[in-house]
């Protein structure tokens, strides 16, 4: 079978990579593009390890072909940051501890920051329903919703 | 004193929230962990596994996959050598069945190729022939005498007649007359306990890179609890040197207990050497449930008098572990660890081992722990019950103290058990009102932790800098609390310090990250080597000033004349003597090597609120706290960490988590879906309350805190939830169907 030409925009920048017809995004991303910060937790859709966004949208990369990120705008971990200055979620989960292995943050990061583009002022209750589709084995989630909290807050307050 | 004694001090560094090393790069996606290394030429491999949970495989013909165009290795049970009885070849035989698939998921066959597509097609041509044997999974069929054998060969001399040889280790602990105890008792209960097997539920899938040369070394990337430990069994399973194999631990994406062995290295390694290139193995989320190492499952019997007002005359428990296809010791842990919280005048505990059908179970955070206090903390609280006694005064009333002698042996030196139910007693949580259809619970937990063997090597860079080099993965923050002692010890600030975990090559031997024992063994070692380094400043110190060496003193992160005969000099930081070094004799680094004993014990206390909807029989946790002594919290926000994580744990595994087997022996949810664990919107903030009783065995009075957390939970919310639906629970997990069973008094 011979690959699929995909031509994309990935963290703002144009990419384009060659994939089999049946690769996952995060297989793409991880393995053609070495973009490693999307981590595989299940490959089934339910830890969330693999949160990017498509279009704005927030995805689990291992549910996507890669074939349909042809013309899309994909975001993930690795844009986050604009250079060396961190985003205020990342700040936060480093200020708070919110990680202990850290195999879950990028996934966390990613959904928490579509949360907060959408609803800028969630109660506790809203973060963890948004966030019940990524899982942490790690901390028991408390410090995780303390520092999603708190970057709302921050956020607000800008 | 000695040097390794707890000294009282007012810390500087230790005990304050520092930002830690690897931050950064895990907020940022830059953190390698197992599957995100990359090498030019590199393979990708995959496992055939058995789709029965026994059968002997009589040929297994891989001609077809072999000629596939780019597979490069296949490989089999066959290919790996005979070696001696013990752990490695258990290790050998659970990575590549041999003559038996012992369990759903046991790995059968393995291929590398140039793509994964290339790899799945291949196993599909790999043709294995079995004969399928009748199985066993569950515990109290595995020990029946005409029960089918898992594995022969295994059964030690002293387990007791009139079982199957599935059978095969035999424990027994205890101290006092048994009869006498319960004579003096107003009220014996015996129950009986089970515990369903669950797993770590690591959300990083297990991933090694293996790349062996033609020179016959090897090198392997791989995310681990400990990277010496894999060294040593994949050079006994290769039959190499273990010089010739040099092991590097990724970042690792959480253990628990789980990655402490081998299950796909040994395989990586044989594919490379057979390819003649890098092969990348990674399992996939189902692999991990069906063929990594949960935990045991658990049938326990427990027997406990008590009087009137409280006091526990004698208890007894018989503890059934089984842990899949191949030995452990959990049972032993359990049995040891049973009735650790109490000071009791006669007590027992018999544990016995079992062989089943079902995976290799390895270490999960207190192995064997959680499900014996589940069952001792359930009937402490159905006797506390029948007497309207408050739970905590029962507890405080027989709590192990000081000069206690532990039902497994040791006398305890200081330890922390009373202080922690003092502060559970004494906290909001436990005079808080309850709403309709909600209850309190509450109970206590333990574990022994451990020391071990350890190495660091802690170098003083040229400009004055730190770096210290140990050898344990770290798995929760374990680099920062490192470079916090190697700050405290040395009076530099925390930044000048940088901590790094290195490869085998690097450092002397390290035992692997478990048993709670890295802050405390690895922080022990680093607390030597900076002395080490100070006192060889404080010999360059002397050397500048052209003084006795005896005459040096090191005091506030400077080497100062000790007095005023020394004569008169001004102090020298250490970024002055590391400047002068080259010309002073060369290059200043402190190194210690040490077997660390004196790891000190730790309790836990924790209460849980749930709410039972008597409709659904589902649970809701309403409000959590924990009370644990950390000795003293390096970290606290890491401690804290490791509290609520282990509560999160053990609240899936009270009510939720479990391995289903189908009747032919097929694990019925090896995925996330089905095996669900706590997710954020089932959880309520998780409160951690520290307390600091400091282990007499460590300089600042550090000892372990990574898994006393998961243990109390069982029982806590199982007394919770009996309590709120009014009928004792004596199983887990308590899923809704459970509870409503026992609702309608099923
Ligand atoms: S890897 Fe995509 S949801 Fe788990
Ligand atoms: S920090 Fe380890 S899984 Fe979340």
């Amino acid at each position: 079978m011979s690959k699929i030409h995909v031509k994309t925009r990935i963290n703002g920048e144009a990419a384009e990579f060659l994939c089999e017809p049946d690769e996952t995004l995060l297989e793409a991303l991880r393995d053609r593009l070495h973009l490693t910060g999307t981590k595989e937790g299940c490959g089934s859709g339910d830890c969330g390890a693999c949160s990017v966004t498509v279009n704005g949208r927030l995805v689990a990369s291992c549910l996507m072909l890669a074939a349909e990120a042809e013309g899309a705008e994909i975001g993930t971990i690795e844009g986050l940051a604009k250079g060396a200055e961190l985003d205020v979620l990342q700040r936060k989960f480093v200020e708070h501890a919110a990680l202990q292995c850290g195999i879950c943050t990028p996934g966390f990061l990613v959904a928490s920051k579509a949360l907060l583009e959408k609803n800028p002022d969630p109660t506790e209750e809203e973060v963890r329903y948004w966030l019940a589709g990524n899982l942490c084995r790690c901390t028991g989630y408390d410090k995780i919703i303390r520092a999603v909290l708190d970057a709302a807050a921050e956020m607000r307050r800008a | 004193m000695a040097l390794d004694e707890y000294e009282k001090r007012d810390f500087r560094v230790v005990g304050k929230r520092m930002p830690r090393p690897d931050a950064i790069d895990k907020v940022t996606g830059r953190a390698l962990y197992g599957a995100d290394m990359h090498v030019p030429g590199m393979l990708v491999g995959k496992i055939l596994r058995s789709p029965h949970a026994h059968a002997r495989i009589k040929a297994i013909d891989t001609s077809a996959a072999e000629a596939l165009e780019g597979v490069r290795a296949v490989v089999t049970g066959a290919d790996f050598p005979e070696i001696a009885p013990g752990e490695a070849r258990n290790v050998r035989d659970n990575a590549m069945a041999r003559d038996k698939a012992l369990y759903d998921g046991h790995a059968v066959a393995a291929v590398a190729a140039t793509s994964a597509a290339i790899a799945r097609k291949a196993l599909k041509l790999i043709r294995v022939e079995y004969e399928i044997l009748p199985h066993v999974t569950e515990i109290s069929d595995a020990m029946k005498p005409d029960a089918p054998v898992v594995q022969e060969g295994f059964v030690q001399e002293n387990v007791p007649e009139g079982f199957s040889d599935n059978v095969i280790s035999y424990h027994q602990y205890g101290h006092g007359d048994l009869d006498a105890g319960f004579a003096q008792a107003d009220k014996v209960i015996t129950r009986r306990f089970r515990t369903a097997a669950t797993h770590q539920g690591y959300i990083e899938p297990h991933a090694a890179l293996a790349s062996f040369g033609a020179d016959g070394t090897a090198d392997l990337w791989v995310c681990t609890q400990g990277h010496y430990y894999v060294r040593q069994l994949c050079a006994e399973i290769l039959q190499m040197d273990q010089a010739q194999l040099r092991v590097t631990a990724s970042e690792i994406g959480g253990g628990f207990g789980g990655k402490t062995t081998c299950f796909i290295e040994p395989v990586a390694l044989m594919l490379s050497k057979k390819a003649g290139a890098p092969v990348k193995l990674v399992m996939t989320r189902q692999e991990v449930f069906r063929a990594s190492g949960p935990t045991v499952s658990s049938e326990i019997e427990m027997r406990m008098g008590m009087t009137k007002d409280g006091r526990i005359t004698a208890a007894e428990a018989e503890l059934h572990y089984q842990g899949g296809a191949f030995p452990n010791i959990t049972v032993q842990f359990g049995a040891m660890a049973a009735f650790a919280c109490y000071d009791l005048q006669a007590v027992q505990t018999r544990g016995y081992n079992v062989l089943t059908n079902r995976p290799k179970q390895a270490a999960y955070r207190a192995p064997g722990a959680p499900m014996a206090i589940y069952a001792v903390e359930s009937v402490v609280d159905e006797l506390c019950q029948e007497f309207d006694l408050d739970p905590l005064e029962v507890r405080l009333k027989n709590a192990a103290r000081k000069g206690t002698k532990a039902s497994y042996g040791p006398t305890y030196p200081d330890i922390g058990l009373v202080a922690t139910l003092e502060a559970a007693q004494a906290h909001p949580h436990y005079s808080a009102p309850l709403g309709p259809n909600q209850a309190r619970g509450v109970a206590c937990g333990f574990w022994f932790n451990f020391g071990g063997d350890t190495s660091v090597s802690l170098s003083v860079d040229f400009d004055g800098s730190i770096t210290v080099t140990e050898g344990n993965p770290d798995i929760g923050g374990s680099r920062v609390s490192i470079a916090m002692m190697a700050a405290e010890e040395l009076g530099v600030p925390y930044e000048s310090v940088r901590a790094v975990v290195t490869d085998t090559a690097s450092l002397g031997h390290n035992e692997v990250t478990d048993g709670s024992r890295v802050t405390f063994a690895v922080g022990l070692a680093t607390i030597k080597a900076a002395r080490a380094a100070k006192r060889e400043m404080c010999r360059r110190a002397a050397k500048i000033w052209g003084i006795d060496e005896d005459a040096v003193i090191w005091e506030d992160g400077c080497a100062k004349p000790a007095g005023p005969n020394a004569g008169k000099f001004e102090p020298l930081s250490i970024k002055e003597i590391a400047a002068k070094s080259s010309r002073t004799g060369g290059p200043i680094a402190g190194h210690h090597e040490v077997n660390a004993e004196g790891a000190g014990v730790s309790f836990g206390v924790h209460i849980a609120d749930v709410e039972v909807d008597p409709e659904t029989g589902h649970t809701r946790v309403v409000r959590y706290t924990v009370f644990q002594d950390a000795g003293k919290a390096v970290h606290p926000d890491y401690v804290e960490g490791q509290m609520q994580g282990g509560a999160a744990q053990g609240i899936g595994w009270a009510l939720n988590e479990e391995y289903i087997y189908d009747e032919n022996g097929r694990l019925l949810n090896p995925g996330f879906l089905d095996y669900r664990i706590p997710v954020a919107s089932d959880l309520p903030h998780i409160d951690a309350v520290i307390l600091e009783i400091p282990n007499p065995g460590h300089p600042y009075g550090v000892r372990g805190v990574g898994e006393t957390g998961i243990v109390p939970p069982l029982a806590t919310l199982s007394n919770a939830v009996s309590r709120a639906i009014g009928r004792r629970m004596y199983e887990l997990p308590m899923s809704p169907p459970r509870i409503l069973k026992a609702i309608k008094g099923g």
